[in-house]
């Protein structure tokens, strides 16, 4: 008994510390794009032609940029487009490429308490629900939806403060759970969205204003400020998501009956 | 609740080929920190227990205020270490099974050796003494002891491993929560609540508790036989 329990706890060590360390290319992205499904559709047919395992770290998007700019991972997949830019300038990645878009859209409660419904502009309603004073959920953890929402207070020309701004740090799918338990307004992703419609009460309030697209770009880490990264491998996946194929695999997803993302890499 | 308890009935019986893997995950994270945590702590343990020397008190004041480290913050700090921008970056551990067991290792190392130590401070002085008169060498006392204290150290390793098995901020810090690789199961609750997935989540619960039932049942049962 004791042996065999020995052998056991050795054989544990060993396969753990002898895992595999080759052939793996580690991915930052974001919540929406993990959550959603999509990725778990995308992988494997990279996975089965290439060889190589794909690591999926899903965190928000400035912790991925984070990630990316330490040398942790090989490539990100992420949404804002200004900080990308700014990580591509800094040299921290190079060869962004457009990858697919959604859009952002503000939900709310249905009985409308601050009265934004069918407003043109985010900015606006998110000014008028500031006015009112109405609970409002933000990510506040600096992920792609928080960026989009501080610009928009900025366009809105206020920050926002007080106990009815309520900045809670989680991902999306919990922070419009939150919002559904509030009563509250928030900015979320439309696919976050769509993949929880049928366990929430909250409804779309804003939606198509143009300053609401949500687009995602994917990054190489530059090799030439961290060797070690598998260059090769994020190349070859920047390659396989852009390709016909890869944007076919997009524009077909779909959760309930409904697009979530829509390619954009060719066009 | 009684849904999700029907829920973590279907998933254990299922045979759903992910929710085996990554309680086996779980498992295979917790057992290997346990383990080599175990190898440091039991002699750490051993001199406390048994060695009067001028640091002692504060060793152990030391190890008894690192068992209220949080587990972000073990996190955070082995992040920084293997991190590629970080001193131990050249291991290239970090979002491997490597880096969580670190991490592990880190947060039961602390709980286990306090634990011995109290187990064997509690032993009658006699033993050892005795042991040595009639010509025991170190190594000897040292075997003796703890098979005497052999239920107290299993507790110990059981204290360890409930830390370990239960805890999710090290396991997402350096883990990254990688399905089919580093998804253990309370990241796996993390995420399926973040989805808003409660019931499954609460399924997974379950499963979790069953398995450390399971593990205590083993060691306790294991003790009992060699009596």
């Amino acid at each position: 008994m004791k042996k065999a329990i020995g052998i056991a706890l050795t054989l544990c060590l060993v396969t753990v510390l002898l895992s595999a360390e080759s052939g793996r290319l580690r991915l930052a992205t974001t919540t929406s794009t993990e959550n959603s499904g999509l990725l778990a559709e995308l992988i494997p047919p990279f996975e089965d032609r290439t060889g190589l395992k794909v690591d999926v770290i899903a965190v928000g998007t400035g912790k991925a940029l984070a990630l990316g700019e330490n040398g942790d991972v090989d490539l990100v997949l992420v949404h804002a487009r200004a900080s990308e830019d700014a990580f591509v300038a800094a040299g921290h990645g190079v060869n962004r490429r457009d990858v697919m878009h959604n859009d952002f859209i503000v939900l709310g409660p249905s009985r409308d308490p601050a009265g934004v419904r069918d407003m043109g502009s985010a900015a606006e309603a998110l000014k008028t629900i500031a006015d009112h004073r109405v609970s409002f959920v933000s990510r506040g953890d600096d992920s792609g939806t928080h960026k989009k929402e501080k610009s928009l207070w900025i366009q809105a020309g206020l920050s926002p403060n007080g106990k009815w701004y309520k900045e809670v740090g989680q991902a999306m799918g919990a922070v419009i759970t939150m919002s559904d338990d509030m009563q509250a307004y928030t900015l979320a992703d439309r696919g976050t969205y769509l993949s929880m419609k049928s366990k929430i009460a909250l409804q779309v309030m804003v939606e198509g204003d143009p300053e609401l697209f949500n687009p995602y770009g994917v990054i190489a880490v530059n090799p030439a400020k961290h060797p070690h990264v598998n260059y090769d491998g994020a190349m070859r996946f920047i390659a396989w998501i852009t390709s016909p194929e890869g944007q076919n695999m997009i524009g077909a997803f779909q959760t309930e009956g409904q697009v979530l993302f829509y390619p954009d890499a060719l066009k | 609740m009684i849904d999700s308890l029907v829920q973590a009935g279907k998933l254990l019986f299922s045979g759903d080929r992910e929710v085996y893997y990554i309680t086996l995950t779980s498992l295979k994270f917790s057992l290997s920190s346990v383990t080599i945590a175990a190898l440091f702590s039991l002699p750490l343990g051993f001199v406390l227990g048994f060695r009067k020397f001028r640091a002692r008190k504060l060793v152990i004041a030391v190890l008894n205020t690192l068992m209220a480290l949080p587990t972000v913050v073990v996190g955070l700090l082995v992040y920084s270490f293997l991190s590629r921008s970080g001193p131990l970056g050249g291991l290239g551990w970090l979002f491997r099974p490597q880096a969580v067991i670190v991490g592990q290792t880190i947060l039961c190392f602390p709980i286990i050796a306090s634990m011995v130590y109290s187990a064997l401070s509690k032993i009658d002085l006699r033993l050892p003494e005795t042991l040595i008169t009639l010509g025991a060498s170190q190594r000897q006392v040292f075997w003796m002891t703890l098979r005497e204290a052999r239920v107290a150290i299993i507790s110990a390793l059981l204290a360890g491993f409930g830390r370990v098995i239960g805890e999710v901020g090290v396991s997402m810090m350096l883990g990254g929560n990688i399905r089919w690789y580093t998804r253990t199961i309370t990241t796996a609750i993390a995420l399926e609540t973040s989805k808003g997935e409660f019931e499954l989540g609460l399924a997974l619960g379950v499963i979790l508790l069953v398995l450390a039932f399971l593990v205590n049942l083993t060691l306790h049962g294991m003790v009992r036989y060699e009596r």
